[in-house]
């Protein structure tokens, strides 16, 4: 069990930086989720924590000692990998022994703790088996036991769960939660997978460009999200992202669609006509209220218990709404209202989120 | 008769033509495969006069115990006849060192060029790689020229060092070793593998197949070695069994022992075909099968 640390954590490959300065700080028995597009950097963090790559600058602490410099091997940590890496030549218990086996494990041990992990993820008849025998599920969860096995302080996922098929990436999802919990190993989970990232984390890292755009609970990152981006990449449907202006001396925002919103939660900073970027999560859209704007409907996805209308504002903006129940067929424009109270108001520019 | 049925009748004789034409075709390539083989054959069955008379007999004859007693034993012909059990031997010895050596010369440079970063690791393998545009034919002379320098002439390391140095089995074992996912050596790192444990704990096993394979088209290789065995060797007693076949032809002045030249031809011929039918499973599971 231990604490992780980055600082100032720099990668480039040649000319081109992957990640700009890279800092967290990881409780013991904490799960942390990195999450973001492809190409944002997540997993050659993960990389740099393991000790697969080495990073430009910055250090990585791992239960208050620094490994920077140290192999993966001497770093204390185990890692799932997406495609899980079992050795095909060696069964289930060969798989699962083997870093033991080179750490010079007595053979009674290893026998012992193989068993023992075997019953906790339920593999026990597999023993014998080589990994082309197993179904995908299975040598997911045979990856999961050559990392506990070592009884490491740090877990390390890199996506483990994108090669299976949904029904199973659910049931998964929960059983390496519970399991995470259940033995409170620190961990650090890559995903590009919202859902999970939601699902999964104690705190969430969302990664964009290379940079950590937000840290924090996946509550915290889902209600007030740290800028546009991080807005738009959690939660389904994406949230709206409408253009206005600050008005009335702060205290509401004229939308280019059309309404004057009231800040229900006070002023914001800035003279009139502040160029503002306005968010209202599909969800939070109603049928009627005080600021109406009509969507010119396009599409119309009947969920059964509720329905997604895609549309397209008199401003040309596009707005998604998700509202219960039945809805009007595609090519009618229909009045929908911004509830003022489930706004997220953004700096235009920059992007980061304006408190009041 | 319909049109329908007229078309069917059509297409079934010309699927039954289609037939006879592939069975003749390997009829034909059986023949012109097999026949060389089969006079052979029937030739060490018997006796010298026989063959002597200029017949081509293509029925066994009743000498051949005698014929491969001789073959093996004494070699026939006085001079220039060796028996050939000795030479089986060393073709044997050669055969194995040049298949053994090239194996593991090249898994080794193979796993270097592939799983390491060092300077100049590109222009090492190109110049290994280069190294295949120059058959032994080539350098010949420069080679009988070191071999005999460094005195191993008449030695089984001088008849098969030069042999064992070349580049196929290194692009084979780099072209297999690429398609090894990083993902092993990457776990393998995390479980604590050094490079050399790597190699024999995972690499070597993932790599049976493909050695197999190779093995059997190296033992061949080497079996069927002519030219710098018959340079670099002149001691009677190591004398491999393909140079010997040909040295047991005369120049024509005398009779040629075709009873005996010809049994030891089949027994030449036994051991690749040996090789070949034992490692046939594993041979054909290294071209076409990966384990991964």
């Amino acid at each position: 069990m231990a604490t992780l640390n980055l600082s100032a954590i720099t990668k480039s490959f040649g000319a081109t930086t992957v990640l700009h300065g890279i800092d967290l700080a990881v409780a013991d028995g904490e799960m942390i989720v990195i999450v973001g597009a492809s190409g944002c950097g997540k997993s050659t963090l993960l990389r740099i924590v393991a000790g697969l790559e080495a990073p430009t600058t910055g250090h990585v602490a791992i239960g208050g000692r620094e490994v920077t410099r140290l192999e993966p091997a001497d770093r204390d940590i185990a890692m799932v990998f997406q495609n899980y890496a079992l050795y095909p030549h060696m069964t289930v218990a060969q798989n699962m022994a083997y870093g033991l086996k080179i750490r010079g494990t007595p053979k009674d041990e290893i026998a012992r703790r193989v068993a023992e992990t075997a019953g906790l993820l339920g593999i026990g008849p597999l023993l014998a088996r080589k990994p082309r025998e197993l179904s995908g599920g299975q040598r997911q969860r045979v990856a999961m036991g050559r990392a506990i096995i070592r009884e490491p302080k740090l877990f390390l996922f890199d996506e483990p769960l994108s090669n299976l098929d949904a029904k199973l990436r659910v049931q998964m999802r929960g059983e390496i939660r519970r399991l995470q919990q259940r033995l409170g190993v620190t961990s650090l989970y890559v995903t590009h997978d919202q859902v999970e990232a939601m699902t999964l984390g104690d705190r969430l890292v969302v990664m964009h460009q290379g940079r950590a755009a937000q840290v924090a609970s996946p509550m915290e990152v889902w209600s007030r999200p740290a800028d546009t981006y991080v807005a738009g990449f959690i939660g389904s449907p994406a949230m709206n992202l409408l253009a206005g202006t600050l008005a009335e001396g702060g205290t509401a925002v004229q939308l280019k669609a059309g309404p004057l919103l009231r800040f229900t939660d006070g002023p914001r900073a800035g003279g009139d006509g502040r160029p503002l970027t306005i968010g209202v999560r599909p969800e939070h859209m109603l049928r009627d209220g005080e600021a109406i704007v009509t969507v010119a409907l396009d599409l119309v996805e009947p969920l059964g218990s509720e329905t997604v209308l895609h549309g397209m504002l008199s401003s040309g903006e596009v707005l998604t709404a998700r509202l219960p129940g039945m809805v009007p067929a595609v090519g009618s424009a229909m009045p929908l209202a911004i509830p003022a109270e489930a706004l997220h108001v953004f700096d235009a520019e920059s992007g980061r989120r304006l408190d009041a | 008769m319909d049109a329908g049925q007229t078309l069917a009748r059509g297409a079934e004789a010309r699927q039954r033509w289609a037939r006879w034409l592939a069975h003749a075709a390997l009829a034909l390539g059986v023949l012109v495969f097999a026949l060389p083989i089969w006079i052979t054959l029937v030739g060490s069955t018997h006796d010298a006069a026989t063959i002597g008379r200029g017949d081509v007999p293509l029925l066994p004859g009743g000498h051949a115990l005698e014929n491969y007693a001789t073959a093996w034993n004494s070699g026939g012909g006085t001079l220039r006849g060796n028996p050939a059990g000795g030479m089986l031997l060393n073709s044997a010895i050669m055969a194995l060192l040049i298949a053994g050596g090239k194996i593991a010369i090249s898994l080794l440079s193979a796993y270097a060029v592939v799983f390491f970063r060092f300077p100049l690791r590109m222009a090492a393998f190109w110049t290994i790689f280069i190294t295949l545009m120059l058959p032994v034919e080539v350098r010949i002379i420069p080679t009988y020229q070191v071999i005999v320098n460094l005195d191993l002439f008449n030695s089984f390391t001088g008849l098969t060092l030069p042999l064992i140095a070349s580049a196929t089995a290194t692009l084979l074992f780099r072209q297999f070793f690429l398609t090894i996912p990083d993902e092993y050596v990457e776990a393998a790192q995390i479980d604590g593998a050094g490079p050399m444990r790597f190699f024999r704990d995972i690499l070597l096993p993932l790599s049976v197949t493909n050695i197999a394979a190779l093995g059997v088209i190296l033992f061949i290789y080497g079996w069927n070695q002519y030219l710098w065995p018959l340079l670099v060797i002149n001691d009677r007693s190591m004398q491999t069994i393909v140079v010997g076949l040909a040295k047991m032809i005369g120049n024509g002045d005398s009779q040629n022992e075709w009873n005996t030249i010809m049994a030891t031809a089949v027994l030449a011929m036994t051991p690749p075909v040996l090789v070949v039918v034992l490692m046939q499973r594993w041979f054909i599971k290294g071209l076409t099968e990966t384990e991964k």
